[in-house]
Formats: C-alpha cells, sequence, structure tokens
C-alpha cells in the first residue's frame, strides 16, 4: 500500500494538527480584498438607519418634531420611543441585570445617547433626516464624578425605585448600583492593622475603549410572508444575541436567524447589545425592508462600550522581610448611565476578586460598589476576561507600591511571594482555585534571558549620569507577572441572562474523508478556523486541510455562549476535542469491523486504527470515513457525526513573566521602549505562530492603554476623544519589535491541556508599561501616578519631581 | 440634492461612468455604487487608512475625498492588485508570515504597501514602519506587517533582478 512508504513523522506532519504554525486558511480572502464583514451585506431594497443622538450628557425631552425629516426625499420614517413603547421596545435588558433606552424614553443619560431612528433609502438621507429631527432639550445638572454622584441630589436613574435593590442587592444611594464583596472584611482588617508594614495607594484605572477597526453594525430582513427574522451583526456571542431578541421582540426563537459574517476585530466591544441592533429590527418590521445600521467612528467611542473606569484603593501588609500578609481593595466602579457590564451574572465586577494576583496572600477583602454617571454605559472586557486588567494591574502596581516602603527590589519581592509549583490546585483568598502554575521558572527565566541584574546596574548609573549633567534621559525597568483567569466557565457558576456559559462543537465527517465542524464560538481574527482544524486533525486523523470550520450562523452552528474572555480555546477548543473523542471512538468499532477484530485489539495512531502487535495491519481514517457510509455494520447506526457540549470543571490560568526597558525623555515626557520581553504561559500551544501574532497585538492594545489611550470627559459630560484625532491608536511608528517566549504548564482539566492567550498580554502588558515609567521616576521619590502616561502626563510627572528645576 | 455631476473614472482597469452628487465620498461610490467592498471604513477621519486606494499613482484614503474629485483618474483598489491565480507578492507575503488576523486593515495595507515598494524597493524597517504609519492595524501590532513588507521587497526585487 503507498501509505506503507510514508513514514510516521511524514504522517503527523501531513495532519499539520496541534504544535504547528500552520498558515491561515482565513487569509486567502481577506488579502484579495473578499472577506464579508457586515458593511459588505447588500440586499436587495436595503435601507439605512441612523440615530439622531443627545447633545446633552443629561436632559430632559419635552418634545421631538420629525416633520421636516420626514420631508426629505428618501426619508422613510423616524422612530421614537413612543412607537416602540406599544411594542415595549423602548427599553432593553442589559447583560449586568440593569434595563437600558432604546430610544430616548423622557430623558438622556449621557451625550450621544440614541433618542430616534431615521431610517431613509440611503446614508446619505438618513443624514439629512437626521439634521431636521428637531428635539426639545432642557438641560439638566450633569455628574461625571462617581464619588460626587453618591453625593449628590441629583438622581439620574428616576425610573428606579430608590428604595428597592438592584440585580445585585441592596442599593445605598438613587446613585448607586450595587455592592459586591468577596473575601474576608475583619480578618483582613485585622492582619492590616496589626503588620509590621503596610503599603497603601489610591489609582485611577481610566476609561478607555477596545475599538476595534470596523465599528458595530447590524442587517435586520424581516421576512413577513414566512414569519423569520434574519439578523447579520457584529456579534461576539450570536447564539445568545438569537435567545436576547427572541425575548425581547416575542419572535419565537427559531424562527431568528442570527449570522455573525466576518468581524473586523472584536476586544469586547461586540458583546453586548445595543440600540442599534433593535432599531434596525423594528424598522425592518415596520417598512417590510432590510434595514442596515452601521455605527461611525464618533458613535462608536461615544457610547458602545467603554471599559475599565475603575476607581481603586489598595492596603497591602507584609513582614519586615517582604512576606505579604493581607491585601485590602476598594473599588469605585463608573458604570455609566446604564449598568451594561458584560460579566457573568454573579459577578457584577466581573473577576476582579483574582486581584491577589499571583501571590500566594492568606487573606484579603475586596469591595467594589458600582455607581450611575451621566457617561455612556458599557463596562466592557476590553481584551481581557471581566475585569482581570483591572485585577492585574492594582496588584501589579501595589507590589511595586510595597517594593518601595520594603526598600526592596521588586523582582524579589514578586518571588517571594509567587504561589509555588507543588501549591497547585492552590485556593486563594478570595475564592478562585488555580488550575495549575510555575511562576519561579517562568520569572527566573525571563530575568535571566533579559540579564536583569545588568539592567538595574544600567539603571543605576544612568541615575548617576543624569545627576551629574550628563544625559537628560531617565531608564526605566517595567516589570508584571501575571495570572489571568479565563476560559468562562462552569456552568455552576457562570451564566449569561441565564444561560449557562458552556460551549459547543458539532462535527460531521463526509464519505471521502474530508469534515465539517461548527462551533459555539466565533472568530474575530483569532483564526479559529485555522486552529480548530488543528486540534481535530491531531484528535480524529484526518488532515486539518480537509476539515472547514464553522461559526456563527444559529441555524446550522451548535449553541455555545461565543468569543470573549479568552473562553474559545479553553471551553469551544474543549468541546471540539470532546466531539473528536465521539467520533474516534465510533471510528475504533469500524476499524475492528473491518479488521475483524475486537474493538480493543486496535489503537488508534496518528491518521488510522491499527491492530494492536501488529502495525502492518490497519485501516486509515480516510477509509474508516468511507465505510462509515458505505458499509452496513452490525449494530452501529450509518454516518461517522457527533457533537459535544462542553462545560468546563473549572476556568483555566493562564500566566506570564513580562519586562519592558524604557528610556524616557524628562524635557519632552516622550518614552521610547528599548526592549520588551513577554514570556507567556498558555499551556498546550494549538499554533505558535497564531500564538507569537495575539502576543504582538495584546502587548500593543496595551501599550496603547498604559501610555495614552483614553476616554474623556469634560465637566458638561462632553466626551473629549470622539475621533481617532484624540483616541490615541498606536501606529507602526509607536510601536517596538517584542520579544516573545513561553514555557509550558498544562491546565490538568482542560482535554488538551490549553489555556487560552488572546487576552494575556494585555492583561500583563498594561502594569508592566506602567511599571517601565513610574520604574525611571522611583530613584527620585515616585510612587504611584495615573495612566495613561502620555507624553503631557510624563512630563508633568518629571516637573513635579523638579527635574527641570 | 439635485445637482448631479458627471463622473467618469477607471477603476480596476474598467471604464465607469455614472451620475453623483458632488457631495458623494470615493469610498461610498467604491463599495456601494461599483460593488468594490475590499476598501473598508474604519474611521471617516482619514486616520485608520482602511480605505487606502491607489489615484493616479499615489496612496489616497478614499473616506476623505469626494468622489468629484477622482473624476478623470484611474483608481486602484486591493481588487485590482492580483488574482486569485497570481497573488501579488505582498499578498503571499501576508500570508506566509502571518501579517493579519481580522483582515480589516489589511487590503488598504497591502495597496499602501504596494506604493511604497514602488516608492522605496529596498527600505529598512524604520522606511517601512514611518511609510505605513498612515495605516491602523488593531491586532497584529504590526510586527508580523513589517516583516510581511520586507519579505515581499526582498521577493520583489529577485524577481527584478532575474528579470533583467
Amino acid at each position: 500500500m503507498k501509505d506503507e512508504v510514508i513514514s510516521r513523522d511524514d504522517r503527523v506532519a501531513n495532519l499539520k494538527g496541534m504544535g504547528c504554525s500552520r498558515k491561515r486558511v482565513e487569509d486567502a480572502r481577506f488579502t484579495q480584498g473578499k472577506g464579508n464583514y457586515v458593511d459588505d451585506i447588500k440586499l436587495d431594497g436595503m435601507l439605512f438607519g441612523d440615530f439622531v443622538r443627545s447633545p446633552y450628557a443629561h436632559a430632559r425631552i419635552k418634545g421631538i418634531n420629525a416633520e421636516e425629516a420626514l420631508k426629505i426625499p428618501g426619508v422613510l420614517a423616524v422612530l421614537t420611543a413612543e412607537d416602540l413603547a406599544p411594542l415595549g421596545l423602548h427599553w432593553m435588558p442589559t447583560l449586568a441585570g440593569d434595563k437600558q433606552m432604546v430610544l430616548a424614553d423622557g430623558k438622556v443619560l449621557f451625550q450621544g445617547q440614541e433618542v430616534a431612528f431615521v431610517v431613509a433609502e440611503d446614508r446619505y438621507a438618513a443624514a439629512d433626516g437626521i439634521e431636521l429631527v428637531e428635539v426639545d432639550y432642557e438641560e439638566l445638572p450633569v455628574i461625571v464624578d462617581p464619588f460626587e454622584s453618591l453625593k449628590s441630589d441629583v438622581v439620574l436613574r428616576e425610573d428606579l425605585d430608590p428604595n428597592a435593590d438592584g440585580a445585585h442587592g441592596p442599593r445605598k444611594h438613587p446613585n448607586h448600583i450595587f455592592t459586591w464583596e468577596a473575601g474576608d472584611k475583619e480578618p483582613t482588617e485585622e492582619v492590616i492593622a496589626n503588620a509590621d508594614i503596610v503599603a497603601e495607594e489610591s489609582m485611577y484605572y481610566h476609561r478607555t475603549h477596545p475599538c476595534p477597526l470596523e465599528t458595530c453594525g447590524s442587517v435586520a430582513l424581516m421576512d413577513k410572508v414566512n414569519g423569520k427574522l434574519t439578523l447579520w451583526g457584529t456579534f461576539q456571542a450570536p447564539h445568545a444575541i438569537r435567545t436576547i431578541v427572541s425575548l425581547i421582540s416575542g419572535i419565537e426563537e427559531h424562527n431568528i436567524r442570527v449570522i455573525s459574517p466576518d468581524i473586523g476585530g472584536g476586544f469586547g466591544n461586540k458583546v453586548g447589545a445595543y440600540p442599534g441592533y433593535v432599531c434596525s429590527v423594528v424598522a425592518s418590521i415596520v417598512t417590510g425592508r432590510p434595514v442596515k445600521w452601521i455605527e461611525d467612528r464618533m458613535d462608536n467611542l461615544m457610547t458602545t462600550a467603554f471599559a475599565r473606569d475603575y476607581w481603586m484603593k489598595g492596603k497591602i501588609s507584609a513582614t519586615k522581610e517582604g512576606k505579604i500578609t493581607g491585601l485590602q481593595c476598594h473599588v469605585t466602579a463608573d458604570h455609566g448611565g446604564f449598568d451594561a457590564c458584560a460579566d457573568p451574572t454573579k459577578f457584577p465586577a466581573g473577576f476582579m476578586n483574582i486581584c491577589t494576583g499571583s501571590y500566594d496572600i492568606p487573606t484579603a477583602y475586596l469591595e467594589v460598589d458600582g455607581v450611575y454617571t451621566n457617561k455612556a454605559p458599557g463596562g466592557v472586557s476590553y481584551r481581557c476576561s471581566f475585569r482581570v486588567t483591572e485585577a492585574v494591574y492594582f496588584i501589579e502596581r501595589m507590589i511595586e507600591v510595597l517594593a518601595i516602603k520594603l526598600n526592596m527590589d521588586s523582582a524579589e519581592l514578586r518571588r517571594i511571594n509567587f504561589i509555588k509549583k507543588e501549591q497547585f490546585p492552590y485556593k486563594a483568598a478570595l475564592g478562585w482555585e488555580y488550575d495549575s502554575g510555575d511562576y519561579h521558572t517562568a520569572w527566573d527565566k525571563a530575568l535571566k534571558t533579559v540579564d536583569y541584574d545588568g539592567l538595574r546596574a544600567e539603571q543605576a548609573q544612568r541615575v548617576e549620569d543624569f545627576k551629574a549633567g550628563k544625559t537628560r534621559k531617565l531608564m526605566g525597568i517595567g516589570l508584571s507577572f501575571f495570572t489571568e483567569i479565563v476560559g468562562a466557565g462552569p456552568v455552576k457558576n457562570c451564566d449569561i441572562l441565564g444561560l449557562g456559559m458552556f460551549d459547543s462543537c458539532e462535527i460531521r465527517i463526509h464519505p471521502t474523508g474530508s469534515a465539517i465542524a461548527r462551533l459555539g464560538t466565533i472568530s474575530q481574527g483569532q483564526g479559529h478556523a485555522t486552529t480548530f482544524a488543528q486540534i481535530l486533525a491531531s484528535e480524529i486523523g484526518l488532515p486539518a486541510d480537509s476539515i472547514t470550520i464553522e461559526e456563527g450562523d444559529t441555524d446550522t452552528a451548535p449553541y455555545g455562549l461565543g468569543t470573549y474572555g479568552s473562553r474559545s480555546t479553553p471551553v469551544a477548543g474543549a468541546a471540539t476535542a470532546m466531539a473528536g473523542r465521539k467520533i474516534r471512538a465510533k471510528a475504533q468499532m469500524i476499524a475492528a469491523y473491518l479488521l475483524e477484530v475486537h474493538d480493543n485489539d486496535v489503537e488508534f495512531d496518528v491518521d488510522r486504527f491499527v491492530v494492536k502487535g501488529a502495525p502492518e495491519r490497519f485501516k486509515t481514517m480516510k477509509e474508516i470515513a468511507f465505510a462509515a457510509y458505505n458499509q452496513a455494520i452490525p449494530g452501529l447506526e450509518p454516518g461517522l457525526e457527533a457533537v459535544s457540549y462542553y462545560d468546563p470543571p473549572n476556568m483555566t490560568y493562564p500566566f506570564g513573566a513580562y519586562v519592558c526597558v524604557m528610556d524616557i525623555d524628562v524635557d519632552t515626557g516622550v518614552p521610547e521602549i528599548r526592549r520588551f520581553y513577554a514570556l507567556d504561559d498558555c499551556g498546550t500551544r494549538i499554533n505558535p505562530m497564531i500564538i507569537e501574532g495575539q502576543v504582538h497585538g495584546g502587548l500593543t492594545e496595551a501599550l496603547a492603554v498604559a501610555l495614552g489611550q483614553e476616554i474623556a470627559y469634560d465637566d458638561m459630560g462632553n466626551c473629549k476623544t470622539g475621533t481617532l484625532m484624540d483616541f490615541f491608536l498606536p501606529t507602526a511608528w509607536e510601536v517596538p519589535n517584542y520579544e516573545t517566549d513561553f514555557t509550558v504548564t498544562p491546565s490538568p482539566h482542560h482535554p488538551i491541556g490549553a489555556k487560552g492567550v488572546g487576552e494575556s498580554p494585555h492583561v500583563g502588558g498594561v502594569p508592566c508599561f506602567s511599571n517601565a515609567v513610574q520604574d525611571a521616576f522611583r530613584p527620585f521619590g515616585n510612587t504611584h501616578t495615573n495612566m495613561p502616561h502620555d507624553h503631557w502626563r510624563i512630563w508633568k510627572t518629571a516637573n513635579g519631581l523638579g527635574l527641570h528645576d | 440634492m439635485s445637482n448631479k455631476m458627471h463622473i467618469k473614472m477607471n477603476v480596476n482597469g474598467k471604464d465607469e461612468e455614472f451620475l453623483a452628487e458632488p457631495r458623494e465620498l470615493l469610498i461610498y461610490t467604491l463599495r456601494e455604487r461599483l460593488n468594490i467592498t475590499g476598501p473598508h471604513i474604519g474611521c471617516d477621519t482619514s486616520h485608520c487608512g482602511a480605505c487606502t486606494v491607489t489615484i493616479d499613482g499615489k496612496s489616497v484614503k478614499a473616506c476623505t475625498m469626494f468622489v468629484a474629485q477622482a473624476s478623470g483618474s484611474s483608481v486602484t483598489t486591493i481588487e485590482g492588485i492580483g488574482t486569485p491565480d497570481s497573488l501579488h507578492p505582498l499578498q503571499e507575503a501576508f500570508k506566509e508570515h502571518h501579517g493579519l488576523q481580522c483582515g480589516y486593515c489589511t487590503p488598504g495595507m497591502i495597496t499602501r504597501a504596494t506604493k511604497l515598494l514602488e516608492e522605496n524597493p529596498n527600505p529598512t524597517e524604520e522606511d517601512i514602519r514611518f511609510g505605513m504609519a498612515g495605516n491602523i492595524c488593531r491586532c497584529t501590532g504590526y510586527q508580523n506587517i513589517v516583516k510581511s513588507i520586507q519579505a515581499a521587497a526582498v521577493e520583489m526585487s529577485s524577481a527584478k533582478e532575474a528579470a533583467e
């Protein structure tokens, strides 16, 4: 047989399975301009809808007059809350258990809020219509500061009963949303009160935005003849969107088909449900024609899905030798006008309770207060798993502040407090059980690779030179060690709107030995079509090139909770492996039948089943696939298909060690990144090329957030950063080359040991860049300055420390 | 909204002739009138370069140019650079070196890079980073985009030498 001359190594290579840097199958269409993004969809008779938005951050709406707008040729309809109210669609539920106005119902709570929806023949006519809709506003006092909000007599949410509990328990004030606690308050306070050393710091993790290059949008088509609604859109969770649309519209779920086409980046922006989606659906029902809604960049930055905006106050205690004994954290969380955070239901502050980080901290307490203000709603996980970015930034800054207090090297402080390899699985003080880790090995490798001691010596010399007037550039060494918590999650503690956060994969093997697999997730650039085929290739022994991966069509894909929080590989990747194993189990029976031996007498070997002890007797998976459709096998159904719904037993805990070396010009405030080293441990590595690409991208988004990116408001609630002129997205010119490295500590509970990686570099990168800036000023008395460290703020830090005198 | 203008232009080698309002932006002409959806819209303000096309030999951001200004010109988009059977070396290089992820910036990136390599066939890394600074990518961190362009430059230079 021809197969026999091929070596086993070649057979493995032919599969292009796990561990190889398989080139991406997505790239052919994207490099030729043949991607299919939502704004590329064009349907017969399609209309375009766009919003009249509020120029005020807080105002009562006394009237809306659309008469003149409706005279514009091409304008078909102007929808307001009054039109939606009879359908009960003027408000919609948020993912956080709150509700949000679809169109302004009597008042507006943030600048840019959706007031009316103009439906027209094309986007130019819609824009003309918007200009002529007259809205009579009465301005109200604006609150942009959450601390002021909790003291104010101005009630932002008049629709809520001030005395009633919110979705997450009692509210302390009409502008208060929830208090969420983790850990033990009194014991922590006691430990801190009696500690040798206590370091305290307040820090603001500024408001920012995921800003994918493609904004949000949708196309709705209500087919009134068949009673079917099709909704295309930029959905990171298409199945959940189908359920939400069904619940709020009353259309039965089987009559709704949601399709996520190619998505031009998500980073958390496309998890939530937005008024535009609802209005495109309503407009299609009203007009009987397909309706498209696409955000422009200003709409995107000002209204959908901000991230962060956490005011964090911490205390950390330690012995004189630097052993950490306790950690306390209080967060005032600014959620804007509606609580639309995208978190699992039981976690209104996401996984902020991973804020003990990578350290063995025996006692800890966390308290988060959510607050309404006159800012846009959102609170999404921007390239992070539900507030892990905030948590890791908090602890990695607290470690630095403690190191200053102890007059100790912060690399050493980390080392003596790391959770030890033998302590895993490790139960943290705030409740999570870390599955696996080997932090010391990773840390030592990182410090050795960058010659940490040499860098510190160089830095000391630089300080001397600076003081002697020989240079105006300081040198900062940024360190961070992070533990992520991803792969939400076990259904027992993670759900969104009551939907358990499992995920799924369904496989069909075709008679000629190729296959299609469909998943409940959706790629936004992560390369799922490439990597999931690799998992399957290794599991079922058919070449990855013969396996099509399909996601995003709710009519064909099995139900899943989508892609965010680095959950695709930990959850859907596990489902893929498990479904593959079901295929293999049936294939084993078929092989045994064909080889005329007992099921247990054959074993799987790369791409075939062989008779144990007689490797020359085998059936390849290709042959088995054909037999599944061709042979009448006693006791077996024809066909070769499998489905798996995977409920992970635990989260996965990727980790990493990052080092950034930076020169800072104290006179211009310009930081120059000389070196960035990133070691990631994401467990089993499926495609090293894609992992490296994810790390480069995540680090660049971290650079952006740490060094300049911000959604800022003035006191009137005007968003000052509504275009890419003001909102910093780094270009090739500002971004360094990164050095990537890895260790491999497989997840013990994941079928293939993989942990997820997409968000790690962002989570670990932000504190690393920030620490580099802060470290440069440490010899001159700096303990902490808030991000973003743009040139102006760095200059101000230098100035405040007297470095310009 | 009348006063339509008579526009004639050549797009990817094909002559086009139509009436358009003076305010029609070139990007909508391409995407909605001519169904050329390779160039994308990312920012509306010339910052991101997802809409980059080539007009009479120059890189132009189609989101801030009126179609009237492009009348009489010759326009090349990603659809006019290489065919499925004969990809441009840049298209090959972006695939080979993982120079893209979500793909949204890619048509503009590659279109811009074709001009960059015409302007400077042997660019240094710094030349590439500076020459591509008008095109934003949110996914890749640029490292592999730079690598892709470097590889394509080498490939194109050696192909040129071989031809000479």
